[in-house]
């Protein structure tokens, strides 16, 4: 298996589009950045994108199966970050083999990754058939990301039992697109309330945030640059509290309203009038 | 809160959606992991009912069989309001016959029909043969 040193994360939702990709990019630069070696690997061969959240699209030649097929050697499969060289891609497989990859495969190149870096975050593709049971295989922890929408804490619900029966621990949760406004409103699950119905400790949670599509867009994750944002601070702390340093987590409702705001939407919602 | 929704039910508006959401996820998460369809747990439902009702007889109204989960831990709650206890002297035979054989067996044949009209005797007699 992997050698204990290293900590292998799975990164998985169930549902597709809740924001696993995008916080393992994030979460990779920003652990990257606080100092640790890591390795993202992209365990979603068949609709890829990783790379391209990274920005590495272009520079991919070999994947993890020329390293299992020792058509090449780990070294030259690994695509290191340019401006944070301690990050670094590796790609599972091409979208046109959809067939190959084992959970014996995964297990194999977890563990060769797990010899040379500190971090090994794996993200799972979407869904609760083979691909993601291949890509828990090889994992020793996990986060799963949410959204509080009713679909996506259905599907979270059912990855975390599924990881329950592989061994997977300890399994922490992210809220993703967190609308505080919302959420004060009662029109939205509370970020307690998903981490209740899930049974899961709360890693972190992030805020709803336009510059996560701008980051996307440019294949610049929010974690590399310190530009304020709400969101790239949420991965930053979420980043931190992985290394073991108490973040504390702020209630998002709190933080947003002020009195005025508080008063104002309580009249609103008692009358109805305005 | 409480006062919210006090003045919103006299409003007649709807319940928040946040909480509509809470609700519906806590029974379709219960079960999701009991792997147990509504159909399914109708079933149960219908079989614990039968069961039960051959020693007391309960309040079917107010019956009410539901999982719940705490903790990811899902339980069956059955909530079964007790009229009163059947008088049921052949329960005591019945049990004998299992033990006995033969002979008492035929006695306990005898003694069900007159308590119970219902078709169960026979499903009892296969399971205790």
């Amino acid at each position: 298996m992997t050698t204990p040193a290293a900590r292998t994360i799975l990164i998985c939702s169930g549902k597709g589009g809740v924001g696993k990709t995008t916080l393992t990019a994030n979460l990779g630069i920003a652990l990257a950045r606080l100092g640790r070696t890591v390795a993202v690997l992209d365990a979603d061969f068949g609709l890829r994108n990783l790379d391209l959240l990274l920005g590495l699209e272009n520079r991919i030649v070999y994947t993890a199966q020329d390293v299992l097929a020792e058509t090449c050697r780990l070294e030259q499969a690994l695509v290191k970050h340019k401006q944070v060289p301690t990050l670094s891609l590796l790609p599972a497989g091409n979208p046109r083999m959809l067939e190959w990859l084992t959970p014996e495969d995964m297990r194999r190149i977890t563990a060769l990754l797990a010899q040379r870096f500190e971090y090994v975050l794996i993200d799972a593709p979407a869904g609760v058939e083979k691909g993601f049971s291949n890509a828990a295989a090889a994992a020793s922890e996990a986060i799963v990301v949410t959204n509080p929408e009713v679909s996506a804490v259905r599907d979270a619900d059912r990855v975390i039992g599924l990881l329950a029966t592989m061994n997977v621990s300890p399994v922490q949760l992210v809220l993703n697109r967190v609308r505080p406004k919302m959420m004060v409103n009662q029109e939205m699950l509370t970020v307690d309330e998903v981490s209740d119905l899930l049974a899961l400790p709360l890693l972190g949670l992030v805020l709803e945030d336009e510059q996560v599509i701008v980051s996307t867009n440019r294949g610049e994750p929010l974690t590399l640059s310190d530009k304020p944002s709400a969101a790239g601070k949420a991965y930053r702390n979420i980043a931190r509290r992985l290394t073991g340093e108490d973040v504390p987590l702020t209630d998002p409702t709190r933080e947003r309203k002020g009195l005025r705001a508080r008063l104002l939407s309580k009249l609103r919602n008692t009358t109805g009038l305005f | 809160m409480s006062l919210f929704e006090f003045l919103n039910r006299l409003m007649g508006r709807q319940k928040p959606s946040g909480t509509q959401a809470r609700e519906r996820l806590q029974l379709v998460l219960a079960h999701d992991r009991s792997d147990l369809n509504p159909e399914l747990l109708m079933q149960m439902r219908r079989e614990i009912l039968e069961v039960v009702q051959r020693y007391v007889e309960i309040d079917l109204e107010g019956c009410d069989v539901s999982l719940e989960t705490e903790d990811r831990v899902t339980a069956l709650l059955a909530n079964l309001p007790i009229k009163r206890a059947l008088p049921r002297p052949d329960l005591v035979n019945g049990s004998a016959a299992i033990q006995g054989g033969g002979p008492v067996e035929v006695q306990d044949k005898q003694a069900e029909p007159a308590a119970d009209p219902s078709p169960e005797p026979a499903s009892e007699h296969a399971l205790s043969e």
